[in-house]
């Protein structure tokens, strides 16, 4: 059975080899930040107590005001997992993180994902250009904000009489962002 | 009239019913003739046509029914049909493609070279047809009997290079070109070892003629022959580039081929070409290796020639089903350094022979096929250990290479929730409020 | 003496014969041997991690159908134990046997495809490929016995399936998982005894285990080099803990060990079917509405679950706000990550080895671009 490191346990032990770099922890999720990030991800790489060799996910989720990359790391030589997040873009300005790719090669084609879909540059990328999408193309589409081109279309011809805010009755309820209040911002337990 | 033409009767049977009276028709008993005196260059013209006619129409119509043939193996090899809509059995299929493909857009690529590019097909197209020339059908039906037969099917079926390299290079497109040279390789490392081959079959016959090789085959050569036969059946899938071999189609896949600009009835003429290959490769085999025309004699000598044709091509259509193809550099390292030294050992072998016993009678064969036999067997074992194989042996795992250490420590004393999916602790987290399934370690 | 040669870019494009799928490759080649490699993905992107986040959690079933066409149970075994992580969810044993029956069912037929092509793109003009498929028909038969349809299956609810087979089902099975075998003979016999495959085959695109784990690659391309990792041991999930089945591991790393180990673990998964038809039991296959309603609405927070898929590790991501759609999916997809080491195999090789080394990779597209 893959054991899964506690937000607290992990926390303390890379605050025993990099103090300072952690911000919380809850949970299974550590967070990271994103100044010290790449220290924390080598260490955590190569120090013998982790041996986290395996990088399975790279993924970045958007809540509002600001974006969190979530790293899921596996130890094959001790049958571990963990789970890394950092916070970055506050007030969704520029979000930028330390690129793991020199660490973990997997990492490559993941982060080009989430610059491409959600806009998180990664310092330190060898080939930081879009992958699913092609070079030009307006916006990043996973966002919470990404407007597609036919919405945009539509909202601007359309008479703005509320009728599809949100909100209204005609607005589809179907977890639409803005008709629950974020969670991570004020979710902490 | 020369009598060269009078000895062969499909020939005769024409030009003596039109023009009786000549010297040589009257030598054999023609007393009639349709035409009048003066008129027998028009006997002969009119049964030059026909005979020419009888033969292209009789390719023509052979590969018609091999298009047909091999798509349906194609199907039955595959545990599929094979095409069954058009006519009956599927026999038009072939019509309806040569249809569609007339259909076509005749596209000629704005960088090519106009005179040579409407020229390759027929560069490719003419030898096909013209080796036919040669090879007896039956009887005495055939175009000429040249005293040098073998060494003009040799000589013609090179020009097939060219034509390969003039269709890329009137292309003037560069892959066309790269494709092109991967293929006139092929073709080149292969002429040797087939010629070679063939040099044993002539050896035995003492001559090149294809009637004489045939009246010398007692017993079939392949029995003879055999490591010539195998040399030359794979020198001959080398030189139609099918598979084993087809790499340059393969690839041409991949990127362009050299046919890759040819669109329409220009295609289509290639494709036709390919499959006329065939049929006279089939056709030289059966001559040189399986006595031709000869069998038993109630059944007519166009029938044995038939069947042993059609054998010919089910076999080569095989092959072609069941094996992958080969890399460039494992088809020219076969031919240079497998069939070519099995060529010089039969070579060798043959003439001692010969020197040994010079007449040339059945018992002679029978020597040799069973000297040949073993030779063959131990040259083909010697040269595979020559080439070399991947290792049948290892293709399990080495039980004794390094492993990397997977699961071998344990996090010591870690807070370890098990965070699994299903169980029986599930059954109470379910109950519980929201906020204890953020307790539990949610990862 | 040099010969002066100039490298040539080849653009083998999105419509290709070989490639499975629309992939676009750049390729510099000087002579025969490859110099440089580009891949350009993103020719089936669907946006299937946008269109999940305004669908309810189970129409997000249809969605992982149609990013792996090729083992869809697979894709929904994964995310619904997701979505049963992260809504506290205890699926039925039924149910979970079901679940565990189509899953090993739909990875023999991913590995029928996989070798078939490898035989197809090697050259035999597709007499091992047909005979793969006719194999796969024969499950994907199954599967329309299972939930009427062939591939997008949609078979998958929380807690577990939504129909249960019907009575002819078990023996057509049992039927079938002896054509199977007999198929993966035939099939190992032309791999194990093909000079020609061998010597196509063997010591191409050889990579080391270190810089596999170091390009996050799982599946059968890290079982050929021999690291013991497959989440099936190693994290079980669902009732594998209560199987026992043998690991596959390969040492070679090279194109003919992959495909031997998909070949072994497809033996592998017939084994698994049966003892799961001997451990399987009635009951409900899903909870019933009072414990799960129509519309799950998971508590706030996040899950990450991840299977051993055909292709790899075959993981989702999801995110939840409390509201019937989740707020995030994310879909960890074997086939991209595996396709991290593309150049390493394939540049100093040569170009005749380009697509088997490209197949043993075993990608689809649908899971690469999503």
């Amino acid at each position: 059975m893959t054991t899964p490191w506690s937000g607290a346990a992990l926390a303390e032990a890379i605050e025993a080899f990099a103090p300072g770099s952690t911000d919380k922890s809850h949970g299974g999720d550590v967070w990271l930040k994103p100044e010290a990030a790449f220290m924390v991800c080598e260490g955590l790489k190569s120090r013998p107590e982790f041996k986290f060799d395996l990088l399975s996910s790279v993924t970045a989720v958007d809540y509002i005001d600001h974006f969190e990359v979530v790293y899921h790391l596996t130890s094959l030589p001790k049958n571990a997992s963990a789970v890394l997040k950092i916070r970055v873009g506050l007030g969704r300005t520029d979000a930028v993180v330390p690129s793991v790719v020199p660490i973990w090669r997997g990492a490559d084609y993941q982060e080009r994902e989430v610059w491409d879909l959600m806009g998180v540059r990664f310092k330190g990328h060898p080939n930081h250009k879009r992958i699913m999408l092609w070079e030009g193309f307006p916006g990043h589409p996973l966002r919470k904000d990404y407007v597609t081109y036919d919405q945009s279309i539509v909202a601007s011809l359309a008479p703005d009489d509320g009728a599809y805010a949100a909100g209204s009755e005609t607005a589809v309820e179907l977890g639409t962002a803005g008709s629950q209040p974020a969670p991570g911002a004020g979710a902490e337990a | 009239m020369d009598p060269v033409f009078l000895d062969n009767s499909l020939w005769r049977n024409i030009y003596c019913n039109l023009a009786g009276d000549s010297a040589g028709c009257a030598a054999r008993e023609y007393s009639a003739g349709m035409l009048p005196t003066g008129m027998e260059w028009l006997a002969f013209a009119l049964a030059a046509a026909a005979i020419i006619g009888l033969f292209v129409n009789g390719v023509l119509g052979g590969v018609i029914v091999l298009i047909w043939g091999e798509r349906r193996l194609f199907g039955r090899f595959q545990t599929r049909t094979g095409p069954n809509r058009w006519g009956p059995f599927g026999l038009l299929t072939p019509v309806a493609d040569a249809i569609k493909t007339m259909f076509k857009e005749d596209v000629v690529p704005k960088d090519a070279d106009r005179i040579l590019f409407n020229l390759a097909p027929v560069m490719i197209a003419a030898p096909a047809l013209l080796v036919f020339s040669v090879i007896p059908f039956g009887v005495g039906t055939y175009v000429a009997d040249l005293n040098v037969g073998v060494l003009f099917i040799m000589a013609i079926t090179s020009l097939t290079t060219l034509a390969v390299l003039t269709a890329a290079w009137s292309s003037g497109n560069r892959i066309a070109i790269l494709s092109a040279f991967r293929s006139v390789a092929l073709l080149i490392s292969y002429e040797i070892p087939m010629a070679l081959a063939l040099v044993g079959v002539i050896m035995l016959a003492g001559s090149m003629s294809l009637g004489q090789i045939i009246g010398a085959q007692s017993i079939p050569f392949i029995l003879v022959q055999p490591l010539a036969v195998f040399v030359f059946f794979i020198a001959a899938m080398a030189e139609m580039a099918r598979a084993p071999f087809d790499l340059t189609e393969a690839e041409s896949e991949l990127a362009a081929g050299y046919l890759n600009d040819y669109a329409s009835m220009k295609f289509g003429i290639f494709f036709l070409a390919e499959f006329m290959a065939e049929i006279s490769t089939s056709a030289i085999i059966t001559v040189l290796f399986l006595s031709g025309w000869r069998g038993w004699e109630p059944v007519p000598s166009h029938l044995w020639f038939g069947a042993k044709l059609i054998l010919v091509l089910f076999v080569i259509i095989w092959f072609r089903m069941t094996l992958p193809r080969l890399r460039i550099d494992q088809v020219l390292k076969l031919a240079w350094k497998g069939l070519f030294e099995l060529t010089l050992i039969n070579i060798i072998v043959t003439a001692v022979l010969i020197a040994i016993w010079p007449e040339p009678t059945t018992t002679r064969l029978w020597i040799m096929a069973a000297v040949n036999w073993p030779v063959a067997i131990i040259s083909i074992w010697a040269v595979s250990k020559l080439l070399g194989t991947s290792g049948y042996d290892d293709t399990e795992p080495d039980s004794d290479a390094p492993v990397y250490p997977v699961a071998t420590e344990q996090i010591p004393g870690s807070a370890v929730h098990i965070s699994g999916v299903t169980g029986p602790d599930t059954q109470a987290r379910m109950s519980s409020p929201a906020n204890s399934h953020i307790e539990q370690g949610g990862n | 003496m040099a010969i002066k040669t100039q490298p040539v870019t080849v653009n083998l494009g999105p419509q290709h014969p070989s490639t499975h799928g629309v992939f676009r490759l750049r390729v510099m080649f000087d002579g025969e041997e490859i110099v440089d490699v580009e891949p350009v993905f993103g020719y089936l992107h669907r946006g299937s991690e946008k269109l999940a986040e305004e669908r309810t959690y189970t129409q997000i079933v249809t969605l992982t159908d149609r990013m792996d066409y090729v083992s869809p149970m697979l894709n929904n075994q994964a995310y619904m134990l997701a979505v049963e992580k992260l809504a506290g969810i205890e699926p039925t044993q039924r149910g979970v046997w079901l679940r565990m029956i189509a899953a090993e069912l739909q990875r023999i037929a991913s590995h029928l495809v996989a070798t078939g092509f490898l035989l197809q793109d090697l050259g035999a003009l597709g007499t091992p490929l047909i005979y793969a498929m006719r194999e796969r028909e024969n499950i994907l038969d199954l599967f329309e016995m299972l939930c009427g349809a062939r591939i997008t299956n949609s078979y998958l609810r929380p807690g577990g399936v939504f129909m249960d087979a019907p009575t002819g089902f078990w023996l057509a099975l049992d039927r079938e998982l002896v054509d199977i075998v007999n198929t993966l003979d035939e099939l190992e016999e032309y791999l194990s005894g093909n000079e020609i495959v061998f010597s196509r085959t063997k010591g191409t695109a050889v990579l080391a285990p270190e810089l596999l784990i170091n390009a996050s690659i799982t599946g059968p391309m890290l079982r050929a080099s021999g690291v013991d990792w497959d989440l099936r041991h190693r994290n079980p999930y669902d009732y594998y803990d209560r199987i026992e089945f043998k690991r596959i591991l390969h040492t070679a790393s090279d194109n003919y060990a992959r495909y031997w180990v998909r070949v072994q673990e497809a033996r592998e998964s017939v084994n698994i079917i049966r003892q799961c038809v001997a451990q399987i039991e009635p009951g409900p296959v899903r909870p019933s509405f009072d414990d799960v309603p129509r519309l799950i609405r998971p508590p706030k927070g996040d899950a990450y679950v991840a299977i051993e898929g055909s292709k790899g590790e075959l993981g989702f991501y999801l995110v939840s706000d409390g509201g019937i759609a989740p707020y995030r999916m994310h879909v960890r997809a074997p086939s991209l990550i595996n396709l991290t080491l593309l150049r390493d195999m394939l540049i100093g090789g040569l170009f005749g080895d380009l697509f088997v080394s490209f197949g043993s990779v075993d990608l689809n597209m649908g899971e690469v671009d999503r």
